[in-house]
């Protein structure tokens, strides 16, 4: 006896929130099976390996028919083919979008093209996710790339229309948007460290202050491309280390209000000009595409590392951060007081998500 | 002439792409209504065109509204070469034409094509303005409603129900023409698609056409089904009830019936409780007096007409034949009256009850038949009943009865066939049930040589019908209900089926009911009570006297829940062996010891626990012949499925401690080379009936120890299994109801008998001797290997899963407090008996039974997340597609139901007596058919508090109970009330966002369809208001659990064809099917949420023809389905939550809440 055919079709359609989990994540039918009889299904509800298989198989068939509408979440919504609770709809979609952490630390700020795809394997093998999941996750990106690449208006807001995600969820997808977009080098050894929740934050930071839309929300450009006029006028910053008086006065005014606040006072006296130099040379830089790549790596290697290693605690960071950027407010001589909160007040709550073990 | 119709096609949204270059498509729309054809302009580079297109005016004959669909086709413009279609929506505007009906036909239909399945959606309006045609020959009959449901539609009355109407229409098949052989499968498929949407309407006309002849404006229970012959053409039939129906201006007040209703003080004697003492004055001490006779068992309910090699199958049936045959009971009786003037007075009444009171017990109706059959014993009958001095009673059955039956027959006889469709009947309606009467016919097709002429056909299916008319009047009975029709078609052999119930209706609500009918229906319901008086006159004389309401005999008797029960033929002269008994409620009719039906359990009717799903299966190898040798190889096969499926049905029955069988559907299917015979029904315990006896296992060699020891084995296993499943189904029969009142059957072996019938099943076996012979024991010889298979197979059927119940009727017996969360599906199986020919046919019983268990195992399992739930409606379709393959399709619905409250009453039903049943009676006063889940629910309530003057009891034992309703649900996240409004909050929040939304696609959403705002009216919960997709509860019950149906907008009945020739690529076989299921359901859905509606009830899919050839990579499948679109409200919405300030959680609560206010 072989069963030929054997479907389950309800009016409401059913899902199986388990079942789900385990086609997201790229489970074969067999291997689903395998691991919901482990989950000790069988002895809960008294069912045999065969209904179980039956039951898998029918969600799997499910979700494949579902994937097409997953793809585009408003026809979900408004499609007529099954009949979902909007509460499932959007559980439904909220984990299809979601990824995997190890999965987006490989590929942030990687080009979402054909030859990222191919690599997948290789991130498939490196993460022990399904190449299948890999892959989802993956057109995830691109798709939703695709889709608000040159839309008008807040990127996370466009990103909640068209695919109906969370607050949080649209936020996720508009860091990966943003870096992918910017190609930000996330992969390096030292920024192994750093998760794709502190890259997130730091989006957010860049998104809201450094592009276009930062500067007047009713701009007719998007919100995944940095300002260039704003990054053109950064190496004005320079006048900060190179006028050698401007450099001196900065440095005693930040160490006159840091005097006794700080752990490490007198390392940071010693290594202010260094430190400025290094936040001064980043932002000068920030003009060629290629340094806007590195400027994590930079980040780190300019100003965390050596903070590190002197042992600078998170506070001590922080106090000099917000002196170093205020005092320069008392700096007669230094006349781009605006460009320079725009570019510190970012610099520093990037440094300050990125500051620690 | 007289109609105009008027289309607008407004947008379509999610189109596919059709120019591959552009990624976009240019549609536009053809609008075809018979010959007549618009067009609206294309829409260029867009897959959400926006048309809105003007009004397209078709001026036709009504006769074409009945007969036309509205076809509307969306085509991709091409320039340069052909215009592609992209599909069509076909829509039965039938709907609009009855004058309550929806103004307006309007809302997003899926674009259907037979190839790619659902290409995007359509929005359509649709408008009929209808002009009075006044012309008394008019060909059409508009304004006839049509319902599919079983029973009178909830927000109707019944004035009159006239009776059974019945057409068909035969036509050629388009896929078996010539033309066939060159044009595209697409083609083909529409060709079928539109054809048969043509002769559906054209046999609604026709049936409606009737119905008015009959002076009725609606049918109920219409049943319509297709026969795909083949080659010999395409055949569409239908039957159904005509009925006049009255709307009920207010859908919240009850259902009454027009009159004879039970007077309320009634209550207040009830009868079986009266403390009385009974005197017996007359007869002797032995009233029961059991009388053998042999009339030749097997043959009495097998027999072959030459003719049609029909057989004639009649239930209840009692065991296999034994020696001893059958047992008649025979009463000693008074001398018989003469005969009464047919025209008795309600003056009179009192006199004639009092005469009366004297009469012979006998309740049967000595039809010709019965008469002929019985001529041989009854001398000998009448002497024994004679000797024992109180003088003959004979085959009269009094003089009253014989009034009572000329007023029936004058109301039946003039109908060729007074078969009804209906399930469910208003209370007062059924009198007495006598069985199961069903007739098959085999024959061989030939083709339909001219299709206006369908004389074939229908000469066929008057030759059943005639069967089993008279079938029931062996019965006893006049009408038949349940009725229905079926047919299985393999190849060129056709096999045709129709069964019902046998019953005596009362002949009251068939006629118009003035004045005078209503009075005359007393007297004609008189004697079915009164013939229960037996040696008790004086005690009945007295209660009469007493009490003059009473007198309305047969309302106590119903109001007891026992009346249709009751035996309608003569005791003495059976149509069948059958053992009959005092009914257990009453005390004072007979009553058979088992009843099998095909309908749902009267809602009067006195039950004991819960019911259950009881199937019985089978498959036959046959040779596989051609023509007259393969007809006959299967009429002979025919008689011998039935007995085995019989025997099948009542060996589980007993099995589970049960005695009745309602809803009954017997399929037989003829494949190639098997036939496969299916038994479903509901089985419960009627407190009326006797308990039913145990099962008794005899070995053929009794020397053998080792053998004994093995039969003594089974014998322990069947008897746990019966007490086991009395726990489970909780079967309680009130055994000291006997002590309390005067048994009135004095004898004191009769009465020995009675308690051992009900102690040894809970007892152990050593209870069970046969001393007392086989009256109750039910004896399974095991004589040879197949016996022992059969039991075992007995043994193996797995239990239900904890949490879980089935049945096939509407309402499970014995669960009343239905939660709103209900789940309707659709499963379908099909699967290959390897090497048929090398299995024993046992092994392949094994294998079909195997095979249904386990889609039942699996449905369980899928539906677990709804426990506690019970599966209601479980309806099987087996097809043999082909040599090996068997098909099993379930289309069932899951309904929660509250535990708590469930145990709450279990446990207060163990001292639930009659009293209970008269109280529920009084509850169908009051709520009465209004719905009966919600009539079960109060009655529920009642059973803490029997006492009318408890009220507060009442309210307070509510207020025990919702809370746990609230617990339940709150525990449950997946729980229907918290997604309701958890829904509505979300579906909010998203209109939100979409309306700030600025692409193109969802600028067209706000625009919504007009009905959102009709949907707003009547707030339900579970409409969608923002969004553009109307929530369409799905169910084949006729009822919504916890919700009132406001109106009723049309019958839907849909039928689609798809195929393919990238099976592969669609998932195979499954992804195909499963698809397509989806499809359909999307279908029906969108068309009744186009009507204004949001669920359809009565839910049907009647046919699921699926054929494969996975070498060639191609499928076909072809679905039927029906339904009844109408628009509930859930109570909640409308009781803004009085008594519990609780939000939709509280449900259930305010359900019964009703009953407090």
């Amino acid at each position: 006896m072989a069963l030929e055919l054997d479907v389950f079709v309800g009016n409401t359609t059913l899902i199986d929130k388990d079942v789900y989990k385990l086609w997201l994540d790229g489970y074969s039918v067999s291997d689903a099976v395998t691991y919901r009889i482990q989950s000790g299904i069988l002895e809960q509800t008294d069912a045999t390996p065969d209904v179980l298989e039956s039951d898998t198989m029918d969600h799997y068939r499910t979700f494949q028919m579902l994937e097409r509408l997953l793809h585009s979440p408003p026809k979900l919504i408004n499609q007529l083919l099954f009949q979902i609770p909007p509460p499932m709809q959007s559980m439904l979609i909220e984990k299809y979008y979601t990824f995997d952490e190890p999965f987006v630390r490989e590929v942030l700020g990687k080009k979402l093209s054909k030859g990222t795809k191919k690599d997948l394997d290789d991130v498939s093998a490196k993460t022990a996710i399904t190449l299948k999941s890999c892959r989802r996750q993956f057109d995830n990106f691109k798709r939703v790339f695709k889709v608000v690449e040159e839309m008008k208006g807040p990127l996370v807001e466009n990103i909640q229309q068209n695919f109906l995600l969370s607050d949080r969820l649209a936020g996720d997808y508009a860091a990966v948007v943003f870096f992918a977009n910017n190609r930000f080098e996330t992969g390096k050894k030292k920024l192994q460290y750093l998760t794709f929740e502190d890259f997130a934050c730091c989006a957010e930071q860049l998104i809201s202050n450094w592009t276009l839309g930062a500067v007047d929300c009713m701009v007719d450009d998007m919100d995944v491309d940095l300002d260039r006029e704003f990054l053109q006028d950064l190496k004005d910053l320079k006048v900060l280390i190179t006028d050698k008086d401007l450099l001196d006065q900065h440095k005693s005014l930040v160490c006159t209000a840091l005097r006794g606040k700080v752990s490490v006072f007198t390392e940071m006296e010693a290594n202010f000009k260094n430190l400025s130099r290094a936040l001064i040379n980043i932002a000068a830089k920030l003009i060629h595409t290629k340094d806007v790549r590195d400027l994590f790596i930079d980040l780190v290697e300019k100003f965390i590392e050596p903070c590190k290693s002197e042992r600078w605690n998170y506070n001590d960071v922080s106090l000099f951060l917000t002196h170093y950027t205020n005092s320069a407010r008392a700096l007669d001589a230094f006349k781009h007081q605006s460009l320079w909160e725009r570019y510190m007040g970012t610099i520093k709550s990037c440094i300050m998500t990125m500051y620690h073990e | 002439m007289p109609g105009k119709l008027k289309v607008r096609i407004v947008a379509g949204r999610h189109l596919p792409v059709m120019d591959r270059a552009s990624d976009l498509t240019d549609a536009f729309v053809e609008v075809k209504f018979g010959t007549t054809t618009f067009k609206t302009d294309v829409f260029p580079k867009s897959l959400n065109p926006q048309w809105n297109s003007e009004w397209f005016k078709f001026e036709v004959d009504d006769e074409d509204l009945q007969d036309e669909p509205l076809q509307i086709t969306v085509l991709d413009h091409d320039t340069y070469s052909a215009n592609d279609a992209i599909g069509k929506v076909y829509i039965d505007i039938d709907p609009l034409l009855s004058n309550e009906a929806a103004a307006i036909l309007s809302g997003w239909f899926p674009i259907y094509d037979t190839i790619h399945g659902i290409r995007g959606e359509i929005n359509v309006m649709v408008k009929v303005d209808l002009f009075n045609d006044l012309n008394r020959f008019r060909q059409s009959s508009c304004g006839v409603k049509f319902f599919c449901t079983t029973s009178i539609p909830k927000c109707y009355k019944a004035v009159t129900i006239h009776g059974f109407v019945e057409e068909l229409v035969v036509n050629e098949d388009p896929e078996y023409q010539w033309i066939d052989r060159i044009r595209t499968p697409r083609a083909s498929n529409e060709a079928r698609q539109r054809l048969i949407s043509l002769m559906s309407g054209e046999l609604q006309r026709k049936i409606g056409l009737k119905v008015l002849e009959m002076g009725g404006n609606a049918v109920v229970g219409y049943l319509q089904c297709f026969d795909l012959e083949g080659e010999s053409g395409l055949v569409v039939r239908a039957i159904g009830t005509a009925c006049t129906l009255d709307k009920l201006s207010n859908p919240a007040t009850s259902l009454l019936p027009p009159c004879g209703s039970p007077s309320k003080d009634l209550k207040e004697v009830p009868f079986s409780e009266d403390p009385n003492p009974v005197t017996h004055s007359s007869g002797p001490s032995t009233p029961l007096k059991n009388q053998t006779y042999s009339f030749s068992p097997s043959k009495s309910y097998s027999r072959q007409s030459s003719s049609s090699d029909t057989d004639l199958s009649l239930t209840p049936k009692t065991a296999a034949p034994s020696p001893e045959g059958p047992r008649i009971f025979l009463f000693p009786s008074s001398p018989p009256f003469s005969s009464s003037s047919p025209h008795h007075k309600s003056t009179q009444l009192l006199r004639s009850a009092a005469l009366h009171s004297l009469t012979p017990p006998h309740s049967g109706h000595v039809s010709p038949v019965c008469l002929r059959k019985s001529v041989s014993f009854n001398e000998e009958l009448l002497l024994t009943a004679s000797g024992m001095g109180s003088g003959s009673g004979g085959k009269d059955g009094g003089p009253l009865k014989t009034l009572y039956r000329q007023q029936t027959q004058s109301a039946f006889e003039h109908r060729e066939f007074p078969f009804f469709t209906l399930t469910t009947f208003p209370p007062g309606f059924l009198v007495h049930v006598g069985g199961v009467v069903s007739a098959r016919s085999v024959k061989l097709l030939d083709r339909i040589h001219n299709p206006d002429e369908p004389e074939t056909r229908d000469a066929w299916w008057a030759e059943i019908r005639q069967e089993i008319k008279s079938h029931g009047k062996a019965l006893g009975c006049h009408a038949v209900i349940g009725y229905s029709e079926s047919t299985s078609i393999c190849e060129e052999v056709c096999i045709l089926s129709a069964s019902g119930t046998a019953a005596v209706l009362n002949p009251k609500m068939l006629q118009d009911c003035s004045m005078e009918g209503c009075s005359e229906h007393r007297l004609s319901r008189q004697p079915s009570f009164f013939s229960t008086g037996s040696e008790k006159g004086e005690f009945d004389f007295f209660l009469q006297c007493q009490d003059s309401a009473s007198i309305l005999g047969l309302d106590d008797a119903s109001s007891l829940g026992c009346s249709f029960c009751h035996i309608p033929y003569d005791e003495l002269n059976m149509p069948f062996p059958a053992h009959l008994t005092y009914c257990y409620v009453c005390r004072k009719q007979k009553v058979p010891d088992v009843l099998f039906t095909t309908i749902e359990p009267p809602l009067e009717a006195a039950v004991t626990g819960k019911g259950c799903l009881i199937q019985a299966r089978l498959c036959r190898q046959k040779k596989k012949t051609q023509g007259e040798a393969n007809a006959t190889a299967i009429s002979n096969l025919l008689p011998f499925m039935e007995y085995e499926l019989h025997t099948q049905l009542m060996n589980k029955l007993k099995l589970k401690g049960m005695n009745a069988l309602f809803g009954l559907r017997i399929q037989i299917t003829v494949g190639e080379n098997m036939l496969m015979g299916l038994a479903s029904a509901t089985g419960v315990y009627l407190t009326a009936l006797p308990s039913p006896g145990g099962i008794q296992i005899a070995g053929k060699t009794p020397n053998d120890s080792s053998y004994e020891q093995h039969i003594s084995n089974i014998q322990k296993k069947i008897n746990d299994m019966i007490i086991k499943n009395r726990e489970i189904y909780e079967i309680n029969p009130p055994e000291v109801l006997e002590e309390l009142l005067g048994s009135p059957i004095p004898e004191t072996r009769q009465r020995s008998r009675l308690f051992r019938s009900q102690s040894e099943s809970s007892d152990d076996v050593s209870e069970l001797d046969l001393s007392h012979g086989k009256k109750d024991a039910f004896v399974l010889e095991i004589d040879d290997a197949d016996a022992v298979e059969d039991i075992h197979s007995l043994l193996t059927d797995a239990p239900t899963p904890a949490g879980f119940y089935s049945c096939n009727t509407e309402i499970m017996p014995g669960i009343n407090n239905w939660t709103s969360d209900l789940q309707m599906f659709t499963s379908v199986r099909v699967f290959r008996l390897n090497n048929v020919t090398s299995l024993t046919s046992h092994g392949l019983n094994k294998a079909f039974s195997d095979h249904c268990e386990n889609l039942l195992k699996t449905l369980y399992f899928k539906l677990r997340s709804m426990i506690p739930c019970c599966l209601c409606h479980v309806n099987f379709n087996v097809a043999l597609p082909e040599d090996e393959l068997i098909q099993v399709a379930v289309t069932a619905v899951a309904i929660t139901y509250d535990k708590d409250q469930v145990q709450y009453i279990s446990k207060a039903s163990t001292d639930k007596t009659i009293l209970k049943a008269s109280l529920e009676n009084e509850d169908q006063l009051q709520f009465t058919l209004e719905l009966c889940m919600e009539s079960q629910s109060n009655q529920s309530a009642l059973h803490f508090s029997p006492s009318k003057t408890a009220g507060i009891t009442e309210s307070g034992s509510l207020q025990q109970v919702t809370p746990a309703a609230q617990r339940a649900t709150s525990v449950d996240y997946s729980s229907f009330a918290d997604r309701c409004s958890s829904w509505i909050e979300f579906i909010k929040q998203k209109a939100q966002t979409i309306r700030r939304g600025s692409i193109k696609t969802i600028a067209s959403l706000d625009k919504a369809s007009p009905l959102a705002e009709a949907h707003t009216r009547h707030r339900s919960p579970i409409s969608c208001t923002t969004s553009t997709v109307t929530v369409v509860e799905m169910t084949p019950l006729s009822f919504i659990p916890g919700a009132k149906i406001a109106k009723y907008l049309g019958i839907i009945n849909m039928f689609f064809i798809r195929e393919t020739t990238s099976l592969r690529e669609e998932g195979g076989v499954s992804g195909f099917l499963h698809a397509f299921i989806a499809e359909v359901f999307a279908m029906v859905r969108a068309h009744v949420a186009a009507l204004g509606g949001n669920a359809v009830v009565s839910y049907i899919m009647k046919q699921c023809v699926f054929m494969e050839n996975p070498n060639k990579n191609q499928a076909q499948c072809l679905i039927n389905v029906s339904g009844d679109a109408v628009n509930f409200f859930r109570d909640a919405d409308v009781e803004s939550a009085p008594s519990q300030p609780q939000t939709s959680g509280s449900q259930t609560g305010n359900g019964s809440g009703d009953l407090v206010t």
